[in-house]
């Protein structure tokens, strides 16, 4: 065990922990965020993608020691009220079926529109193919992030 | 969910209204029996209970139970706002909690057979209908004037002469002392505000967010956390364990044995107790297991295949439905069509892996989890553990996806063992590897399906199922047919086909099976649609036309009419392959055109699938829309991507490594229509699924003249 200092959601936090549990636990069983959700624990479906310094990241695959002082983002750090531009597309695109991959796909979403803020169908393949949605809700993750681009593109 | 506003219970609570209030409540003895009224005095948390779904506090703040489970299907949304139609509130201002396991309250709450909508509707309008008038009685009463004068709306009642108006929470306490209505008037179809409307879900916001709490986030004060080995081996046991190096690891509480009743057999492992997730799976990592394969090494995919394969040729199987008689036709006919269709075992990969949290008190047990029958769940527990019914308290949270295995009770059971030898709450939670290879799976099922044409038309068709039987496996007798070989077909086939059978040749093996999203429709629709496309072929008909020759039946008709008119079936161009299927499961058809052609490396690409769904009444336009897009990826994913193969008695894929899921760059352009009737409802979340896959077959057949009978299959190597 050992006492980490962690940057999540714009706050110091500290855990004592063994210093290879993976970020995704750390935040869901020690920091009482589990919008982060326990998919496979192998990358392999994306549920667990949070961002590290504004990239996406696997957390299931992430031992908390090495973090470090990288910032940590998490769905519930993206904005108060459901206000981000990608969490407003995914309402009105009325996205989620069971919502147990949203947190991932959201996150992956943001990650892919701060890279790139008119991403093509391809571009959009490329960044969300890690991604699993048991439910099939594909086809409307791919509309709302068009239309969260657009939002975007709007604002600024 | 909790409840939004605790202040406004407790003060119900210490006007001590709940113990005065009477409950009406609906008791379902079967899905679609007439409802009978029962009297309680057991009012509900949440102000004063109208009935079991219905609860008003005395500042107007409207509750409304969802008693079914949330599992991504809509229900959460579809309950209240069939609800709020007929009580007139506005469906943004009111709380929606999910409703414990309680078949008395609420009668049966088994998510499955998409039935949410269709098993309930015509008793929750109802009772709806009826607090709105007791309701409006009340009000009526107050004022001394007469009930025809008032009317309901956005949770208040108006006095339409004098413009009186008083708020539900004022009139609810009166209300609650009077005498349901015999007979209310329901709202006509043209006069709904809610029903029909494509209203966005409550439950969405709080899955954008992570506010959404499934199973698998619900914690307790002083929970801990269990993993459990099992023996990887289909049905095997523990022979002994090692749990000197885990019980090393930080965190590690306690390693012990469970054994509990999966069917027939016991099911037998090793759990690790910590207080970490982590430190629970790090101490899975080092126990040392050694296993007892309980005699199954033999199950091997291949065998099995060629043993249904064998039985099909020489078996003729229970006869589950026989319209004149193939035998003679088919005897007679020099060509024939004679062909195998095989479809494989499937995992259910929800999203969130099976996990539950349980709290064994003695002699009481509450449960928190992802749970699709909490009500099942609370007879199965009680039973099992000897406990008291009344004192068995389910939870549902949100589901992330269920498919059928969540209404599995093994996992339930498994949790409160667990807490009673741990003697605290105890959250278990599977992995991905546990969860995929542990099953109860699909099973995979072939068939032989014969069949001649004279003439352009169907003289006879005859169809053998070989697989295993779920019903086997809930006790059902082995000597009738499966009651589900018929699922699927649309039966209006019957009226026009003179010669036609079906019959299931009974096969068993060891692996455990369980209902998988639209069960054995899943798989039968994949070979009757197949093979009406080989006879309308074989007939030299076009194949959607050949479908209308025979289904005259009017919805079928137009249904059929719809999909040729959306997919531009009749000025399909060269190049391009059209495929049709037409399914119908759950009280609901749907039918599908595929259209697909060749990319520039001469691979099969789909360009797009077009769906009409005719499930006479629905709730909510924009979820039956949603619910057929998913239905559709899933086909896709169990047609073309992923099966569970079996070797020595192992299932081989683990994790989504190797059971590879469709991801968004596989997905076609989905459009998906609906048939507006005021027939009665039908299934949404199942019916969607059968016709995919047949639709797509055709359609590579008509372009490729390949016919692909066995599944999965490589869309890249056809
Ligand atoms: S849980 Fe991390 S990628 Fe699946
Ligand atoms: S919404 Fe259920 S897995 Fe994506």
């Amino acid at each position: 065990m050992a006492i980490i200092k962690l940057h999540v959601n714009g706050k110091e936090k500290e855990v004592d922990v063994d210093p290879l549990t993976p970020v995704l636990w750390v935040l869901r069983d020690h920091l009482d965020l589990p919008g982060t959700k326990f998919g496979c624990g192998v990358a392999a479906c994306g549920a667990c993608t949070i961002h590290i310094d504004g990239l996406p990241v696997r957390s299931c695959q992430l031992p908390v020691a090495g973090v470090g002082t990288k910032k940590i983002t998490t769905i519930e750090g993206l904005s108060d009220n459901n206000t981000h531009p990608v969490q407003a597309a995914w309402i009105e695109e009325q996205v989620p079926q069971c919502g147990y991959c949203q947190s991932g796909q959201i996150m992956a979403a943001v990650a892919l529109l701060q890279k790139k803020k008119s991403p093509t169908d391809a571009d959009i393949d490329t960044a969300m193919q890690g991604h699993i949605c048991r439910c099939g809700t594909y086809p409307r993750i791919r509309e709302a992030i068009k239309k969260a681009s657009q939002k975007m593109s709007a604002k600024s | 969910m909790e409840p939004k506003d605790i202040s406004r219970r407790k003060f119900i609570r210490a006007t001590g209204l709940s113990a005065t209030a009477l409950t009406l409540g609906f008791y379902f003895s079967g899905e679609s029996k007439a409802s009978t009224i029962i009297k309680g005095e057991d009012a509900e948390n949440y102000g004063v209970s109208l009935n079991s779904w219905i609860h008003i506090d005395t500042n107007g703040k409207v509750t409304i139970v969802c008693h079914r489970a949330e599992m991504g299907q809509g229900a959460y949304q579809a309950i209240p706002q069939m609800i709020a139609e007929e009580l007139e509130v506005n469906l943004n201002e009111v709380n929606i909690i999910f409703g414990k396991g309680d078949t008395v309250k609420y009668g049966n709450q088994i998510t499955g057979g998409s039935s949410t909508v269709r098993g309930t509707y015509k008793n929750l309008l109802k009772l709806s209908a009826s607090a709105r008038e007791m309701l409006v009685a009340a009000a009526a009463a107050k004022w001394s004037v007469q009930a025809a004068e008032c009317f309901a709306e956005s949770g208040h009642v108006t006095h339409r002469p004098s413009g009186k108006k008083m708020h539900y929470g004022e009139l609810v306490v009166d209300a609650s002392k009077l005498e349901a209505p015999k007979n209310v008037q329901l709202k006509k179809v043209e006069d709904y505000k809610l029903i029909r409307k494509p209203l966005p879900r409550q439950d969405t916001p709080l899955k954008t967010n992570g506010t959404a709490v499934f199973g698998i986030d619900k914690k307790l004060p002083g929970m801990l956390y269990a993993v459990v080995e099992r023996n990887p081996r289909l049905r095997g046991k523990v022979k002994s364990y090692d749990d000197s190096a885990t019980l090393k690891i930080p965190g590690v509480k306690k390693v012990f044995k469970v054994t509990m009743k999966v069917f027939d057999t016991d099911r037998e492992g090793v759990v690790v107790l910590a207080d970490s997730t982590w430190a629970a799976m790090q101490g899975r990592k080092a126990l040392k297991v050694v296993w007892d394969d309980a005699g199954f090494e033999y199950v091997n995919t291949e065998e099995i295949y060629k043993k249904m394969k064998a039985d099909l040729q020489s078996k003729d199987g229970l006869s589950a439905k026989k319209q004149g008689d193939p035998d003679p036709v088919l005897a007679q006919q020099k060509n024939k069509l004679d062909v195998i269709y095989e479809t494989p075992y499937q995992a259910h990969a929800c999203m969130e892996p099976l996990n539950c949290v349980a709290h064994h008190k003695g002699d009481s047990i509450e449960i928190w989890g992802p749970i699709q029958a909490p009500d099942w769940v609370q007879g199965d527990i009680s039973q099992k553990m000897g406990i008291k019914k009344e004192n068995v308290h389910v939870n549902m949270t949100f589901l992330g996806g269920g498919f059928g295995r969540k209404a599995f009770l093994d996992y339930t059971h498994e949790a409160c063992l667990i807490s009673k030898e741990a003697g605290a709450p105890v959250q278990v939670i599977w992995t991905r590897e546990d969860d995929m290879t542990q099953g109860p799976f699909r099973p995979g099922v072939s068939y032989r399906a014969e069949g001649a044409v004279n003439n352009g038309e169907i003289s006879a068709v005859k169809f053998r199922l070989c697989g295993q039987n779920i019903g086997h496996w809930m006790g059902s007798k082995k000597d009738v047919p499966n009651d589900s070989v018929l699922e699927g077909f649309q039966p209006h086939y019957f009226d026009n086909i003179k010669n036609i059978s079906f019959s299931d040749i009974p096969f068993e093996t060891p692996i455990p099976i369980m209902w998988w999203r639209s069960v054995y429709a899943s798989t039968n629709g994949f070979a009757y649609e197949s093979f009406m496309d080989e006879l309308a072929i074989a007939a030299g008909k076009d194949p959607l036309a050949f479908r209308k020759q025979y289904l005259k039946n009017e919805r079928c008709q137009k249904l059929l009419e719809k999909v040729e008119q959306v997919s531009g079936w009749k000025s399909r161009k060269p190049k391009q392959g059209y495929g049709v299927a037409i399914t119908e499961c759950f009280n609901s058809s749907v039918a599908q055109v595929v259209k697909v052609s060749k990319d520039a490396t001469g691979k099969i690409k789909i360009d797009k699938v077009w769906a009409v769904i005719d499930c006479g009444w629905y709730v909510n336009s924009d979820t039956v829309r949603a619910q057929v897009e998913g239905s559709i990826v899933m086909a896709l994913g169990a047609a073309t991507n992923h099966e569970i193969h079996f070797k020595d008695g192992l299932a081989v894929e683990k994790n989504f490594t190797t059971y590879r899921m469709p991801r968004i760059n596989e997905i076609p352009p989905i459009e998906v229509f609906i048939m507006d009737n005021n027939e009665d409802a039908g299934g949404v979340g199942e019916p969607g699924l059968p016709p995919f896959t047949p639709a797509l077959t055709n359609a590579i057949f008509d372009l490729t003249g390949k016919r692909i009978r066995k599944l999965p299959f490589d869309l890249a190597k056809v």
